[in-house]
């Protein structure tokens, strides 16, 4: 095994001191000179009719610098397949739809102004639930599509289907079956910080835009295309990225937010600021989407999983964003997740007149995980298995094929499933605590560890530039959203380069100045930019030692007269300061370049400053700047078949639990929770069990506590006190985690994506043992104590 | 309504403006650019602007900034020493990887400061009472209630070297 300097350490987080100091700024902390704030006035129906928009009254407000609404506007269309607008006409479709928008000198006239503003509306019937949506005589959310043809239905025009082997025959064969629906709810990302943005133009009508983005090069296209439409065709699009206070999935996609304060800017000719509040934040912005599953799958006599049906209704709301897609990645477990060769998937996503989705961490993986992993337990229970054990049986093997086409390579989910049953003390515990309410559960996951191939291209640009210090900034297109990012990109280029730590910054954020990057998403940042790095840092070294062997024995030599000078006394040591030497003799680590064959020789060493400066300060001299462009060997899954190596390599683990149930209150109490993630190879310490603990919590969270609850189309619960994430005390018990290190061969120094997948099997675990604590099955997310008290009434 | 306040800010005697609606979150990012404080609900709920009021951890986009006067506010600033010297709390949360996105650690770290002034040697229980109104969405609480332990361990070897 490699032994490494800095790649596996404690060393904080490079971000962390100023942090920490209150000095790090997020979006709410800037402003620019002249700066207005901007406001926007939401639809007040979920679907109704514009009749008239009343903007007067807000227009005379003194401190108003400008009142906009479609009407006045040019159209911008948003979204990937583009039935969104920036601001709507004719017709809305969701309560947070934007009908209007005010500039004003303080935020406090701004929200004056936006009451000022009077919308006459005719309602129109609203479609609320995906079933709904889909009767035939269903109000239509969309009368036409992106393309102005009447529609006739409520169907997305996304449909996801995938196939292999044959389900039907195998179900003829199958010696067990297990069948089941399954739910999952509306989920809020709940950033600590809030979005928002700063857009102005410059006197070219060039934008800048500072904004809370995890896309900064695909938001850049967007806002291209947006000054296309403003008119402004051919200008140009700068996006900075100020520190995010989380992310989550809330970036992916560009917002409705961004372009009004574009155009707000535009108008006045002055910056505009536009934060979310919280309110807004829970009530505008794209949630991760529900879902309801139909899942059959089957075994034969021995155990052996045959098939896997499962068909999902997906609520998309009223516009499209990357929510749509989610399927591709649904489709990773489905098709992947243990060893079964047919099955069956199909997603039906449909348009309502509630709140339009996103992409939450994970990507669709924990509304799939859901009722894979709680019908595995169900299947084991028909088969008579434990299981664990029925999952050990099934379970990936390294080097195999998926029927999806997916190449696993290092593949650690037997270790992973070893590891919880140890900790769990699964074999004295499970199914052996009956009478007592307790039980033990656990659930896998399978996910992208090597980036996935959403676009047509998975690249991402490092820059390194080098400084007479032996400074080495290292300028990314990746994004730091408080996953640890720049921890994990500063220790793999230290230990690729040879530097220590303290002499790297990372520099991102910027699409002016950085390189470019397809975006910060499946779990694929630390994995694509650190290999980036990886291959500058080694561009990087030839270039050193080529300057080495020059400027060594030179250096040397004048090194050992200035101490002469000061220390008379000195004896300058016979070397032979004539040499020549290859660049291949010479190796740096720790800032110091020193012979590989004389490591220890405390005399014939340089630091990387000192060649540095060799090089800056002479006649026709040079510098070090290098860059790379990764872009990893990993396939687009075919848009008919869905097959496909979406990822450079996967990545496994298991999660399990012991809980108690109250039986008079129905409150699940968790005793103890494991997670066991083979990620390959540990970057960064800190960061990855920040990673792990933090999914863990969020998954548990969306086990037991959270529901983003709406009433026709209506948000009811848009604050913490009554959508309840997690708090310190409700964390009680301990979390144990275990990496296991596979040593992929794609991956940076061996690691694997680590960022979405600790929540993606917590779910599943926490209802297993909850099954195995009280003999009953909830379905349906959050596991309420009603739902388990309305369980266990319905058992008796 | 407008009236003149005089408090302590960060060790220092301050005066302001302020009107009668103003809670003391905006006088101190607004007025006094002390942006460290953060904004993450503006009704109390997520703990992200808490400061400290004559010792005592306050939310302080609830607290009317009337009534600081005469008091003395600590914020996030307020604990970093000459020469950007960080605070132990501070030093223990970047060691202990109670750091992610950063929002809630400014509010997260004035409550520990205020908790481990009360008790310095808290229990694992306490600190998550310490804490339990500082929500966090990135860190599942783990390694900031280690970074908390650390911070007491490094406060109390702070004092013994002080009193020796």
């Amino acid at each position: 095994m490699t032994e490494f300097s800095f790649i596996g350490t404690e060393t904080p987080r490079p971000d962390a001191p100023d942090k920490a100091a209150g000095k790090a700024l997020y979006i709410h902390d800037l402003s620019r000179p002249g700066m207005l704030y901007g406001k926007i006035k939401f639809s007040e129906c979920a679907h109704a009719r514009i009749r008239d928009i009343d903007t007067s009254r807000a227009e005379r407000l003194p401190g108003v610098r400008a009142v906009i609404t479609g009407y006045n506007t040019p159209e911008i269309r948003i979204g990937f397949i583009k039935d969104n607008f920036a601001l709507k006409k004719g017709k809305v479709r969701q309560f947070r739809d934007e009908v209007a928008a005010v500039a004003a000198i303080d935020p406090e006239i701004a929200e004056e102004a936006v009451d000022l503003i009077r919308v006459e509306y005719e309602e129109l019937p609203g479609v609320f639930t995906p079933e709904d949506a889909l009767r035939e005589d269903s109000p239509l959310v969309h009368e036409v599509d992106i393309k102005g043809r009447p529609k006739t239905d409520n169907l997305v025009p996304v449909p996801w289907k995938f196939v292999a082997g044959d389900v039907e025959k195998a179900r003829d064969k199958a010696a067990y079956w297990a069948e089941d629906h399954f739910e999952t709810p509306l989920i809020q990302q709940s950033c600590m910080g809030t979005a928002g943005c700063i857009a102005e133009f410059d006197l070219q009508n060039n934008l800048l835009i500072h904004t809370k983005t995890q896309i900064p090069f695909l938001a850049q296209n967007d806002f291209n295309g947006a000054l296309a439409a403003m008119g402004l065709k051919g200008k140009n699009s700068r996006v900075v990225v100020p520190t995010l206070g989380g992310s989550f999935g809330t970036g992916l996609d560009t917002h409705g937010y961004e372009y009004i304060a574009i155009l707000l800017s535009f108008k006045t000719g002055r910056p505009v600021k536009i934060v979310l509040t919280r309110e807004e934040e829970f009530t505008a912005l794209s949630p991760r989407q529900p879902s309801k599953s139909h899942i059959i799958q089957g075994c034969d006599a021995d155990g052996k999983l045959l098939f896997r049906d499962i068909r999902m209704v997906l609520d998309n709301g009223a516009y499209t964003s990357w929510g749509a897609t989610t399927p591709s990645v649904m489709m990773l477990p489905i098709s992947s997740l243990y060893r079964v060769p047919n099955v069956f998937y199909e997603t039906k996503i449909v348009y309502t007149n509630n709140t339009y989705c996103q992409a939450m961490r994970g990507y669709g993986n924990p509304q799939a995980a859901w009722p894979l992993e709680s019908n595995m337990d169900q299947l084991a229970e028909t088969a008579g298995m434990d299981p664990y054990e029925f999952r050990l049986k099934n379970a990936n093997i390294p080097n195999d094929i998926s029927p999806m086409g997916l190449h696993i390579t290092t593949c650690g989910l037997k270790e992973c499933l070893d590891t919880v049953a140890d900790k769990l003390n699964w074999k004295e515990k499970r199914g052996k605590l009956k009478g007592t309410a307790r039980g033990v559960g656990m659930a896998s996951l399978f996910h992208v560890g090597g980036s996935g191939r959403v676009y047509r291209s998975d690249g991402t640009g490092i820059i390194l530039k080098l400084d007479d210090f032996g400074n080495v900034s290292v300028i990314s297109g990746g994004v730091e959203m408080g996953q640890g990012f720049n921890a994990a990109l500063s220790l793999a280029t230290a230990e690729a380069l040879g530097v220590t730590p303290d002499k790297v910054t990372i520099i991102s954020g910027d699409t002016a100045t950085c390189p470019w990057d397809v975006g910060t998403h499946a779990s694929r940042g630390a994995f694509t930019s650190c290999n980036a790095a990886i291959m500058a840092s080694e561009k990087a070294r030839k270039k050193i030692f080529e300057l080495a062997s020059e400027h060594f024995m030179p250096r040397i030599r004048s090194q050992m007269k200035k101490r002469k000078k000061k220390d008379p006394d000195f004896e300058v040591p016979d070397l032979d300061y004539e040499r020549i030497c290859d660049p291949s003799e010479f190796d740096m680590r720790k800032n110091m370049i020193f012979l590989k064959e004389e490591p220890e020789n405390i005399l014939l060493r340089l630091s990387l400053g000192d060649i540095l400066r060799a090089a800056h300060y002479k006649e026709q001299g040079t510098m070090i700047v290098t860059e790379a462009f990764y872009d990893p060997c990993n396939q687009m899954i075919d848009a008919k078949t869905c097959h496909g190596n979406l990822s450079a390599t996967y990545i496994f683990g298991t999660q399990g639990a012991e809980v108690e149930v109250d039986l008079e209150s129905g409150k699940v109490k968790v005793l103890k929770f494991v997670a066991a993630h083979d990620v390959g190879q540990v970057l960064s310490k800190q960061a990855i069990k920040g990673q792990i603990y933090g999914g863990v919590v969020q998954g548990l969270g969306y086990a037991l506590a959270e529901e983003y609850k709406t009433d026709r189309g209506k948000n009811l619960n848009p604050n913490f006190l009554d959508y309840k994430i997690l708090s310190a005390p409700d964390i009680d018990f301990p979390i144990e985690i275990e990496c296991l290190e596979t040593h992929d061969i794609e991956g940076p120094f061996g690691a694997k994506g680590v960022g979405e997948p600790g929540l993606v099997p917590t779910a599943p675990a926490i209802a297993n043992a909850v099954y195995d604590a009280i003999g009953v099955r909830i379905k349906s997310l959050p596991l309420t104590p009603e739902k388990i008290l309305s369980a266990l009434a319905q058992k008796e | 309504m407008k009236k003149e306040i005089h408090f302590v800010l960060n060790g220092y005697e301050v005066s302001a403006e302020v009107e009668s609606h103003k809670m003391l979150l905006h006088v101190l990012r607004e007025q006094f650019q002390l942006t460290g404080t953060k904004e993450g609900c503006g009704q109390g709920e997520c703990g992200a602007c808490t400061v400290l009021v004559d010792g005592l951890n306050v939310d302080s986009c609830m607290y009317p900034a009337f009534e600081v006067d005469g008091k003395s506010v600590t914020t996030i600033e307020g604990l970093v020493g000459e020469g950007n010297a960080l605070h132990p709390i501070q030093r223990a949360f970047v060691e202990g990887g109670g750091i992610q996105c950063g929002f809630c650690t400014p509010g997260m770290i004035m409550s520990t400061k205020a908790l481990l002034d009360e008790k310095p040697d808290p229990t694992e229980e306490e600190i998550k009472k310490g804490i339990s109104g500082n929500l966090c969405r990135c860190t599942g609480y783990v390694q900031i209630v280690e970074s908390i332990e650390k911070a007491s361990e490094l406060m109390k070897a702070e004092s013994m070297n002080e009193s020796d």
